[in-house]
């Protein structure tokens, strides 16, 4: 479904991404794990269309997606959810939901999947007009997936969506990722907390300083010794 | 006490006109981050080409006020929108958009730059269009019959009717920029963009179209307001633009800038002032000539003492 195949981005004359090539199939959660600076935020902003490629590419549904302008990638099916949530703090949850399905011009389309997101996560439709900077950070998360889900994306690019929350809302975040995958979502999941990220992913990459250093399914990395290394905190 | 309502009246249109022209420096401002200094000579286009539409239809002089009110005027503001507002996409087309990620020292400079070279275009170029006068002196407005040079009597005050036209566009255009902003799609879109433009993006957001919207929306505000300056002070010229848009610019400011609400309220009150400064305080220091400087105290005070402006946010919120 998204193929990245030697991709390399720069910030200025620095290269953050030196080259790294992977796919994501139709229907998995795909998972990228690395310390701080891999390349990880990039790599989603890069295929989102909000940094350009240095080289390489990125090809979506067989199409190629590099130098395609942002705004016209989410017609093509893909939402991300960027790190640190990033929403409209001073609109209310009902506009930043409605923010999210800006791309999209069937109005009761619209309606139906804002009653589903409310359904989703009830304490929004309780909320609706309240401005999202008041939210607390799990229910400003949920606001920030819901807002990715109102584009009714094929992909779902999800950048540390677990960053800041309790255990218990870092649960509720995985258990709806498990719930996204099976109505058919594609998902693509940046994540510090590895174990969380491991446990619901088919496939996992991990990035060091730009490159990805090895890949395999998620259960097998979770017993990987270098995984457990690096990022479960095992000695 | 009829001297305060006189004043206050004429505070009030002159800000209205000053609201008028703000709205485009804080609405760019807001979604761009850049203070246009061309926006003075936008407004300045916006008259210019209000002035063109009356030699198009004919120079017509004489006619009844309802021709006048419902036939001229709308066909000069109409005339003045399309020139200014072309005038500003093609500014940010061919000027700030190259300029979009450079410091943002450029554009500004680049601003101050179109300023000059619009006042100059006007000043050498506007005679040479067929049928248009001379422009490197003041040229004559064209009188809008039962608006230009009449006025009523309310009790001992005199009101001027282009200062009823003034207010009354401004109250018009505000309630509009309210329904644009909250209810249409477009104006939501701007919202998020000037609250984050890369997310705005990800939402499927057009950032280069939002701005340009934003540039369109100022220039043609500033062209209705040149049509009030034209009928208000009788004549226009291509100088026109500086004084006005640095007021404006110090209303925006004053009211908090990129605050659409703020630039109308920062107008009223630099009007206000500056018409109350020029009749209440005694000795020179009151005379005509200190009218600007009394302006331009006001500024600084609320630099001091408000950074953010009159409505402006305390504390820029962005995750």
């Amino acid at each position: 479904m998204l193929e990245v195949k030697d991709m390399v981005v720069a910030y200025g004359r620095v290269n953050a991404v030196k080259g790294i090539t992977f796919t994501v199939e139709k229907g998995q959660v795909v998972t990228l794990l690395g310390t701080n600076g891999a390349g990880k935020s990039t790599t989603l902003r890069a295929i989102s269309g909000l940094l350009k490629l240095v080289s390489g590419s990125i090809t979506f549904e067989g199409q190629r997606l590099d130098g395609v302008p942002a705004h016209k990638i989410v017609e093509r099916g893909i939402a991300q959810s960027p790190e640190g949530r990033r929403l409209f703090r001073r609109m209310s949850v009902e506009d930043n939901l409605k923010l999210g399905a800006y791309s999209r011009k069937d109005p009761a389309g619209v309606r139906s999947d804002l009653a589903r997101v409310y359904d989703l996560f009830p304490v929004l439709g309780e909320r609706r007009h309240e401005a999202a900077g008041l939210f607390s950070g799990g229910e400003q998360q949920m606001l920030a997936i819901g807002r990715a889900m109102m584009s009714q994306p094929k992909l779902l690019m999800l950048d540390e969506p677990s960053m800041g929350l309790s255990p218990i809302m870092t649960q509720t975040i995985m258990r709806t990722i498990r719930t996204l995958q099976s109505e058919g979502v594609t998902i693509l999941l940046v994540e510090q907390n590895a174990s969380a990220a491991l446990s619901l992913a088919d496939r996992g990459y991990v990035l060091e300083v730009g490159h990805i250093m090895f890949s395999d399914t998620g259960r097998a990395l979770l017993g990987d010794d270098r995984v457990k290394r690096a990022y479960l905190g095992a000695s | 006490m009829d001297l305060f309502w006189q004043q206050l009246i004429n505070g009030l249109s002159l800000g209205a006109l000053y609201a008028l022209i703000a709205v485009g420096y804080t609405v760019v401002y807001g979604i761009v981050q850049l203070i246009n200094f061309a926006h003075g000579e936008i407004f300045m286009v916006g008259a210019f080409g209000a002035f063109a539409t009356w030699v198009v239809m004919g120079s017509p002089k004489q006619m009844s006020w309802q021709a006048a009110v419902f036939g001229l005027l709308p066909a000069m503001i109409v005339g003045g929108m399309i020139v200014s507002v072309s005038v500003a996409l093609l500014t940010e087309r061919l000027a700030y958009r190259p300029l979009r990620d450079a410091p943002r020292l450029a554009p500004l400079i680049t601003a101050i730059g179109i300023s000059v070279f619009l006042q100059e275009v006007v000043r050498l170029f506007f005679g040479t269009i067929p049928g248009m006068p001379d422009a490197k002196r003041a040229i004559p407005f064209p009188t809008v019959t039962g608006i230009s040079g009449r006025s009523f009597q309310i009790g001992t005050v005199t009101v001027q009717n282009s200062a009823v036209f003034t207010i009354a566009a401004l109250a018009v255009c505000t309630v509009f920029l309210w329904f644009f902003v909250n209810r249409t799609k477009t104006g939501r879109a701007m919202v998020a963009t000037s609250q984050d433009p890369d997310t705005a993006r990800l939402m499927g957001i057009n950032v280069d179209r939002v701005i340009m919207s934003a540039f369109a929306v100022g220039a043609a505000l500033a062209a209705i307001a040149g049509v009030a300056h034209g009928m208000r002070y009788g004549n226009i010229d291509f100088r026109m633009g500086f004084l006005a848009g640095l007021k404006a610019f110090t209303a925006a400011v004053l009211g908090g800038i990129g605050n659409i609400n703020g630039a109308v309220v920062g107008g009223l009150v630099l009007g206000v002032v500056e018409s109350m400064a020029t009749t209440f305080i005694p000795g020179q220091f009151g005379s005509p000539a200190w009218k600007d400087v009394w302006a331009f105290v006001l500024l600084i005070l609320v630099l001091v003492f408000r950074p953010q402006g009159l409505l402006g946010a305390k504390v820029v919120d962005r995750a």
